[in-house]
């Protein structure tokens, strides 16, 4: 049995063979195209080989399926898993272009993810205010308490035992120097904290709570301070200006990563998975915004309140862009984007 | 079609296209991933180090209006460089940062669409408690001395479960893949190689069927890496023991041996298949 095949020489013993020299150009000609698609992008792509492109990879991938039930060629069928793979994502994964992004982001990512969190939003907020009433209350029957909520550091000589001269100076007085690079320092720190707010939210939410809850209260500490001296109005003035938009935007971080938390401990009838999924996406699209908004807020606080020194105006200001942020996020009609 | 079911254990995951074919898409490993991570992390920090240094030179020459410029345009750097550096690369065209590029990998959206920018922003921010966490907790501890050192071995156990997160779970989800809905696949470039056996090849060999009743696919395509990997000690172990399983004497030519014999078997188990007898190893 088994002697020597008298088979001419061009024929194909496996096949492998076969099926490489039936298709082998196509495959060819589509890694060409696909490697063009990563290197620059689809509109670098000429008409024939756009119009050519959904054929080739149909080809291929059938291909794929045929070379896995025929062929015993591995090298083959890892080259063809992998080139079907990267076709795939040029075709399937097709990027959103960047300006169209941008304007969905403003045009109705961001508000309708800001509009969705209402409810932790809220909660963020109710949180602040209430633990700077506590603090507020805490030092105005017992200022020592003021240590031990406010490091030293950031005090700045701001404390209990200044007296009220010194106080209103750190009010009014302006920083002509380096108001630029404070704005600046105080928006990308505030930024992070930002950030961190959205991602501590993993561990259900408990650390996030803890950051807004220490937020309010360093509020309601200086505040304290300052109303203490009968600086109450001023005081207001020099938090509102900046403050409405940065204690929003940190809320609405906090909002987001409470939202994760949530979704994770309470998934409801959605899987754990999915749920963190969904509530991760939102919760993304609100804490870029909320960067957006804390860059408002370092504008306003590092050159805004360094060149306004009326309290009513510094107020006025303050109010304005809160009802334009208000109106931005939940009474602006949102029209439906068409995909993401 | 698929008609070996992937193990969900290894690296491969089914993926079903809409054309209906699995790609069977293969994870990148919890290595090459670190890898990348930390040469994206050598990169941005020599991009900062350079430019911090190109920006001092600038400096020195300025008025105090164009220092106060430079540390602005220093900070804006600075944090864009730390928080958007993942973001941006991941939304471009090849889904992966340089370093992932580097290594073959890219981030994906585990259903299949299109991957969004608030699932790249939503993975990347996550890293914050990945990554950031634990390291300001281990710069406090280096600060503060020995104070608190109870406190931060727990916040460093703590901050811990977030970074070693990927190989506690069967895809090796990052915390920021599980909350994004990415995850990270290997994607190559490969050149089709060359077709070992192709249209010019002569027999020179012949093989008794029970010779060729010994392997299955799986050995086949073992004997395929080795030939195409060309081992010369390889090549040898390999022929010595085909030949002791076959009882086939030794003709002296190695390479040629296993090349035949690979030919022989290839054609025999295709032909077998065709007939639905398709035999996935030698215990089959």
């Amino acid at each position: 049995m088994n002697a020597p095949l008298a088979l001419p020489s061009d024929v194909p013993r496996v096949n492998a063979t076969r099926f490489r020299q039936a298709h082998e150009e196509d495959w060819e000609q589509l890694d060409r195209i696909v490697s063009r698609m990563e290197k620059r992008s689809i509109r670098s792509l000429s008409d024939e080989d756009l119009l050519a492109l959904p054929s080739l990879y149909r080809t291929t991938l059938s291909s794929l399926s045929v070379a896995r039930d025929t062929s015993l060629d591995r090298a083959l069928i890892t080259y063809l898993e992998r080139l079907c793979t990267r076709a795939y994502f040029q075709i399937y994964g097709v990027k959103t272009p960047a300006w169209r992004q941008l304007t969905g982001f403003f045009a109705h990512g961001w508000p309708s993810a800001v509009r969705a969190l209402w409810r932790e939003t809220l909660f963020c907020v109710a949180l602040t205010f209430g633990a700077a009433l506590l603090a507020y209350f805490l030092i105005r029957s017992d200022p020592t308490w003021f240590y031990s909520i406010i490091p030293q550091g950031l005090a700045e000589g701001r404390d209990p035992t200044a007296s009220a001269a010194a106080l209103r100076a750190t009010l009014y007085d302006k920083e002509q120097d380096w108001l630029g690079v404070f704005a600046t320092f105080l928006f990308t720190h505030n930024s992070q904290i930002a950030i961190f707010a959205f991602a501590l939210g993993f561990a259900f939410a408990v650390p996030t709570v803890l950051l807004i809850l220490y937020n309010g209260l360093t509020l309601g500490a200086f505040f304290a301070v300052f109303a203490a001296k009968g600086l109450a109005p001023n005081v207001t003035g020099w938090l509102m200006i900046h403050g409405t938009t940065e204690i929003f935007a940190i809320c609405i971080s906090g909002a987001a990563g409470i939202r994760i938390g949530l979704a994770i401990a309470f998934p409801g009838r959605a899987s754990r998975m999915d749920s963190a999924v969904e509530a991760g996406r939102t919760a993304a699209t609100a804490m870029a915004g909320a960067v957006i908004m804390l860059a408002v807020a370092g504008l306003l606080e590092g050159i805004g309140r360094q060149t306004i020194t009326s309290d009513g105006l510094r107020m006025l200001i303050g109010s304005a862009v809160l009802v334009a942020w208000l109106s931005y996020f939940y009474a602006l009609p949102l029209r439906r984007a068409n995909g993401e | 079609m698929a008609s070996s079911a992937v193990q969900p254990r290894g690296l491969k995951r089914t993926f079903i296209t809409p054309e209906g074919v699995d790609l069977r898409l293969e994870l990148g490993s919890a290595g090459s991933r670190a890898a990348a991570f930390i040469i994206d992390v050598l990169m941005i920090v020599a991009i900062l180090v350079a430019a911090t240094l190109a920006l001092f030179y600038v400096a020195r020459g300025t008025s105090t209006g164009g220092e106060q410029f430079i540390a602005i345009i220093w900070l804006i750097g600075a944090f864009v460089l730390r928080n958007a550096w993942f973001s941006l690369f991941e939304m471009g065209g090849r889904g992966a940062t340089p370093g992932k590029r580097m290594l073959g990998l890219r981030v994906v959206a585990r259903d299949g669409a299109r991957l969004t920018g608030s699932a790249v922003i939503a993975r990347n921010a996550m890293r914050e408690i990945e990554v950031f966490l634990p390291l300001s907790f281990l710069a406090d501890q280096s600060v503060e001395g020995l104070a608190d050192t109870f406190l931060v071995v727990f916040a460093l156990l703590w901050s811990g479960i977030f970074l070693f997160f990927p190989l506690f779970n069967r895809d090796h989800l990052r915390v920021g893949d599980l909350v994004a809905g990415t995850w990270v696949v290997q994607s190559e470039k490969s050149k089709l190689s060359a077709d070992l056996v192709g249209t010019s090849y002569r027999a020179r060999r012949t093989f008794p069927k029970a010779a060729l009743e010994l392997y299955g696919i799986y050995e086949l395509q073992t004997l395929e890496d080795v030939l195409r990997k060309e081992n010369p000690d390889a090549i040898v172990t390999v022929a010595a023991m085909i030949r002791g399983k076959a009882g086939l004497p030794d003709d002296g030519d190695d390479y040629g041996f296993l090349y035949d014999y690979y030919v022989a078997l290839c054609a025999h188990l295709e032909a077998n298949m065709m007939v639905g007898r398709r035999r996935e190893s030698k215990f089959a």
